[in-house]
């Protein structure tokens, strides 16, 4: 910490050369983290073998013998720890997926209301974002789960919809597609239908290039989706039979099951995100000069055009840093799964499975770097987007 | 700079807050000696086991067990401080030290007792694995639960032997898992599951949480054997002794029909050789255990017999009424039954 | 000469002025606009109306017990009200609690002066006051030199939730600081070592910070030694915000032009004397309200040590909701702690706004 400048005495010595007090300085601090580290490393060591507390992974392929609520895998009771892991990342991925769709959605619709020319418009949204933003995500977790979703009548009082769709406060019940007689040639068609599509699309490109004229991709492609999987139904047969839910004894069986828990995260997790979504979203757009919209209707483009093809673009770039750490959040937030019995990764793996073990620094060190891996390939493929979309400098 | 302060002011105030007890090696007795007090981890609310009243003030069978030891130890039940624990919490506690005995209705089983580096110094209670339901459901027997959604607390005993029962009898069920016990008492009775599954004398405990307990019955059938105790670390005899002694003192007590009223005239004027044993008239029996030579006079005294703790907690002079069954004396066709001293 | 008398101006049209006009600009410019006012008016009707009645004018607010609600149809804030104490303090004895009022009395009345733009020796008063007041804050709280002793599992409701905040971002504030300088720093050691611990813990939920806090921390360290369950918490949340903060002054950090690192090098300052003199002043000056913004996600992340078992605001109000006394009164327990929450996070956002606007006068270009 000596000042060069007020002491020419010790100048030249090797204290005050910069490299050298730099080498040693980082030599300190490399040391300090070793050291720590050991420490650490050798108080667990030592404590864990004094008390006879077994350690590694091998625990991973003993038999879990739980229940678990809802699995997208197949799970049974005598399936090992490794895939109780397994079960609970697919729950973690399947809530955040969700409710980074539907915040995204919501977002952006706040986001532009608050910016509508119309008043009252504008001024609900600013009370949404104020309001949802403002409250704890658990406390909101909770309300939905707790106060809203326990309203729903029991399972003989179910609100039902002409005898396939019931909900109730078990969850919402769904009939599921299995495969009929027609499902083969129903996908070869639909595949057929993707392809048509894409190309329609490049086509429909090159002709404006070259001549100027517009062909209504849109409707094309809706033609073909519709259309050709229509056609190869009607003639091979129906392509799915639907199991519907069925009331048997204590709860309805067959068909799917959307439980009240996924929906209370979901639900809770999207709309605190949303408001803030809708900040990024309105700071975004509103980053664009005026200038350019002016520049575009000048031109002749149409306001939903210049919104499109001007505005939008440009208001990307702004918009997506702060919106990547905002669906990283959210990824996070979906840890608040263990509060209200959804059985994601830290309420398996992280509750049930630590505590049926024992193995807490094992399974606190999977779960922590299961996220750790989300973040990053989150924020990495957000970086590649970011790039992608990034001004081009000449 | 002031910022640079304000990190040092809370650095050392939150030092002086943390690392504040028990910094001392050694064995867990000195070190209890040493501090005072005997640091007990109990539950984090459970009618009749461990629960704080309105005041904060802790009480249950657990608790007792607990306040009996400092009693021992130290002639002062009072000198106990309570750590409320999570069942995912629990066992790091006690491992780390955070507490000196862990006594939270947890079930002996050998996974614990070996693989986890503990010990079980006794049986407080017997219990067994129950299910509570719905008066409306109509339902007589656990056998006619087929298809149920079941409540459930997560990481416990219970969720494995809940699996095993239905897996044993062919039937299909739905586990609604929570952390809290608290929130399956809520879940069951909002209707989001069929049936609460857990220790019997716990559903008694949960069945009073209820706005209608009437409402509700406990099923017959009993799937499994949960014997609760206290925990100690592995590796630590003499505390495991004293703990276990503390226990074997209270059902003696019972069965030599010592209670907190009559203690100190049968220390002075019994001549039955056994309660002279107990009570210290008669040889260094406190002695062995590193114990005062009254131990016992002031444990019966100050949390009762084994009999008395149970009526005041669970038994018929408290809310939730429950029966001796497996937990009378031996002598009386239950399970309790205590090594003599001498 | 006739003189030529100007007619007197014609009142614009009423359609395009006061009232009328404005809402004819504002919400019925074009069809789609009407349609949705109309639409936005509906929906209002059918929120605003319900929810007024159930909260204020249904609302059962005088009594004791819970029959007193029966009657009612709207919400029951006797309920809130017979707990109200224990929402405030949790355990906290009650001939105690002048003591909490007081650290709280004496946190505003210190910290007046801070507000003050006239104030002279700011700086000095703001240094002395961080050096005492925590002290003192600490001794009233916990007890000891002649105080009564209050265990820290006795602390509870709005208190332990603002000790959680407050401790955590005063821990959090020098340890960021450092972060993000090391993070900046030319050595790439140092930089590493840095940037792998503020992507470590910005990467994990806070809910797995305070599962490895109470279930791991006491394994890491020496026998005998444990720690206190409160303190355990401040710790993981002091680690997690430092990450956060540490993000925030490093946008400060470099918004800083390259020209003051120059300047100051030119005269001669080391290191830690450019930084503390030059550089953070004004990058501090520049990041308080994203600090503020980072305080006011840890207030509402403070709701998360229900998860192990900590006495918070929320957690006090969850508990009470599940007494058998007062079943069937959740809704009201979570808007009464939305209301608290939203209260602090609202007023806090707003205070950020203002000193955004008023701080927004350095390098701009």
């Amino acid at each position: 910490m000596q000042n060069p400048a007020s002491g020419p005495s010790v100048r030249g010595s090797m204290m005050t050369d910069p490299k050298v007090r730099a080498w040693a300085f980082q030599l300190i601090a490399i040391a300090a983290v070793l050291a720590a580290g050991w420490y650490l490393f050798h108080n667990t060591q030592s404590n864990l073998a004094q008390r006879g507390i077994t350690s590694g992974f091998a625990f991973l392929n003993n038999s879990a013998g739980f229940g678990i609520l809802q699995s997208l895998i197949d799970y049974t009771e005598s399936d090992t720890y490794g895939r109780v892991f397994v079960v609970g990342l697919l729950n973690t991925l399947l809530v955040s997926v969700l409710g980074i769709a539907i915040a995204t959605v919501i977002g952006f619709v706040i986001g532009v209301a608050r910016l509508s020319p119309n008043w009252l418009i504008s001024r609900l949204a600013a009370v949404y974002i104020e309001i949802f933003r403002n409250i704890p995500p658990l406390l909101q977790i909770f309300f939905w789960y707790f106060a809203v979703l326990r309203a729903m009548p029991p399972p003989r009082q179910s609100h039902e919809l002409g005898e396939t769709v019931f909900l109730n406060i078990r969850g919402l019940y769904l009939p599921s597609p299995g495969a009929g007689e027609g499902l083969w040639p129903f996908l070869i068609a639909l595949a057929v239908a993707l392809v048509a599509s894409v190309v329609l699309v490049r086509w429909a490109r090159a002709r404006q290039e070259a001549s100027g004229q517009r062909f209504p991709v849109s409707l094309g492609v809706i033609a073909l989706l519709v259309v050709l999987p229509g056609i190869a139904a009607a003639v091979a047969g129906n392509p799915f039979v639907w199991t519907v839910p069925e009331l048997t004894g204590f709860n309805f069986r067959g068909g799917w099951v959307v439980i009240p828990e996924l929906v209370a995260l979901t639900l809770a997790l999207s709309i605190y995100t949303a408001a803030f979504i809708a900040e990024i979203v309105r700071s975004g757009i509103q980053s664009v000069s005026h200038g350019q919209t002016e520049a575009a209707r000048s031109l002749g483009l149409r306001p939903g055009h210049t919104l499109r093809l001007v505005i939008i673009p440009q208001a990307m770039r702004v918009i997506i840093p702060p919106l990547t750490s905002q669906y990283l959040n959210l990824v996070k937030n979906s840890s608040l799964a263990a509060a209200i019995g959804y059985p994601d990764l830290v309420s398996v793996f992280a509750g049930t499975v630590l505590n049926q073990t024992g193995q807490a620094i094992e399974t606190i060190a999977i779960t922590m770097s299961v996220y750790l891996a989300i973040s990053l390939s989150i924020s990495l493929l957000m970086n590649w987007y970011n790039k992608r979309i990034a001004l081009v400098e000449r | 700079m002031k910022i640079v302060k304000s990190t040092l002011v809370s650095a050392v105030t939150v030092a002086a807050l943390g690392l504040s007890a028990q910094a001392s090696a050694g064995t867990t007795l000195d070190a209890v000696v040493k501090k005072g007090f005997v640091q007990c981890g109990v539950s984090d609310g459970l009618p009749g086991f461990s629960y704080t009243d309105a005041r904060g003030n802790f009480l249950g069978i657990d608790v007792d067990v607990c306040r009996g030891v400092a009693a021992a130890l130290f002639g002062d039940a009072s000198k106990v401080r309570f750590t409320p624990l999570t069942a995912k919490e629990r066992f790091t506690a006690l491992q780390s030290g955070e507490v000196d005995i862990l006594s939270r209705n947890t079930t002996w089983t050998s996974s614990r007792d070996a693989g986890m580096g503990l010990n079980f110094t006794g049986v407080t209670y017997y219990d067994g694995q129950g299910f509570l339901v719905s008066k409306k459901l109509g339902v007589t027997s656990a056998k006619q639960l087929d298809g149920a959604a079941v409540c459930i607390q997560a990481g416990t005993t219970t969720e494995l032997n809940l699996s095993d029962y239905f897996r044993a009898n062919g039937m299909k069920y739905t586990p609604i898992t929570y952390d809290k016990s608290d929130e399956t008492v809520k879940a069951l009775e909002a209707g989001r599951c069929d049936v609460l599954t857990s220790d019997q004398s716990q559903l008694y405990a949960q069945r009073i949480k209820l706005a209608d307990p009437e409402a509700y019955i406990v099923l017959p059938e009993v799937i499994s054997k949960e014997p609760l105790g206290p925990v100690v670390r592995q590796g630590d005899d003499e505390w495991f002794n004293i703990v276990r002694w503390t226990l074997f003192a209270l059902v003696n007590a019972e069965e030599l029909g010592i209670t907190s009223a009559n203690v100190e005239n049968l220390a002075r004027s019994s001549q039955n050789p056994d309660v002279r044993r107990m009570l210290g008239a008669e040889g260094e029996y406190g002695k062995d255990l590193r114990l005062p030579r009254d131990w016992a006079v002031k444990l019966v005294k100050q949390v009762g017999n084994y009999g008395e703790m149970f009526e005041r907690n669970v038994g018929m002079g408290s809310e939730l009424k429950i029966q001796r069954g497996l937990n009378a004396l031996w002598n009386a066709g239950g399970l309790q039954y205590a090594p003599p001293i001498r | 000469m006739s003189t030529h008398a100007f007619k007197p101006d014609l009142p614009p049209p009423t359609l395009s002025v006061g009232a009328l006009g404005w809402m004819r600009a504002n919400l019925f410019s074009n069809w789609f606009n009407t349609a949705l006012t109309f639409a936005a008016l509906y929906l209002i009707w059918l929120i605003v109306p319900p929810v007024l009645s159930w909260a204020l004018f249904d609302a059962t607010w005088t009594g004791s017990t819970r029959d007193d609600c029966a009657a009612g149809s709207g919400a029951c804030w006797v309920f809130i009200q017979s707990r109200f104490a224990q929402f405030m303090y949790g355990f906290y004895p009650p001939e105690l609690r002048w003591r909490v009022d007081l650290t709280v009395v004496l946190a505003i009345v210190g910290a007046v002066p801070l507000f003050v733009r006239a104030m002279p020796k700011k700086l000095v008063y703001g240094a002395a006051y961080l050096l005492v007041y925590p002290w003192l804050a600490f001794w009233l709280l916990y007890g000891g030199l002649g105080l009564e002793i209050v265990e820290t599992s006795q602390w509870g409701g709005l208190m332990l939730t603002l000790v959680i905040a407050v401790v955590g971002i005063a821990g959090a504030m020098p340890l960021g600081i450092l972060l993000a300088l090391g993070r900046r720093s030319e050595m790439p050691a140092i930089r590493v070592i840095c940037v792998t611990f503020i992507e470590f813990w910005r990467g994990v939920p806070l809910i797995t910070v305070l599962f490895m806090s109470s279930v791991m921390l006491p394994l890491f360290l020496p026998e005998q030694v444990t720690i206190d369950k409160l303190l355990r918490a401040l710790i993981a949340v002091i680690l997690f915000e430092a990450a956060y903060i540490a993000e925030v002054v490093r946008g400060g950090l470099q918004a800083i032009p390259k020209g003051q690192y120059e300047a100051a090098r030119a005269l001669g300052l080391g290191y830690w004397r450019m930084m503390g003199l030059v550089i953070l002043p004004q990058a501090l000056k520049m990041v308080i309200p994203g600090i503020v913004n980072t305080f006011i996600a840890l207030f509402k992340d403070t709701s998360l040590v229900i998860i192990i078992g900590l006495f918070d605001l929320f957690n006090s109000i969850h508990q009470a909701t599940v007494d058998p006394a007062w079943l069937g009164f959740a809704i009201e327990g979570y808007v009464f702690a939305a209301l608290v929450y939203w209260i602090f996070c609202f007023g806090m956002s707003r205070y950020s706004m203002r000193l955004e606007r008023r701080l927004h006068t350095g390098h701009k270009r």
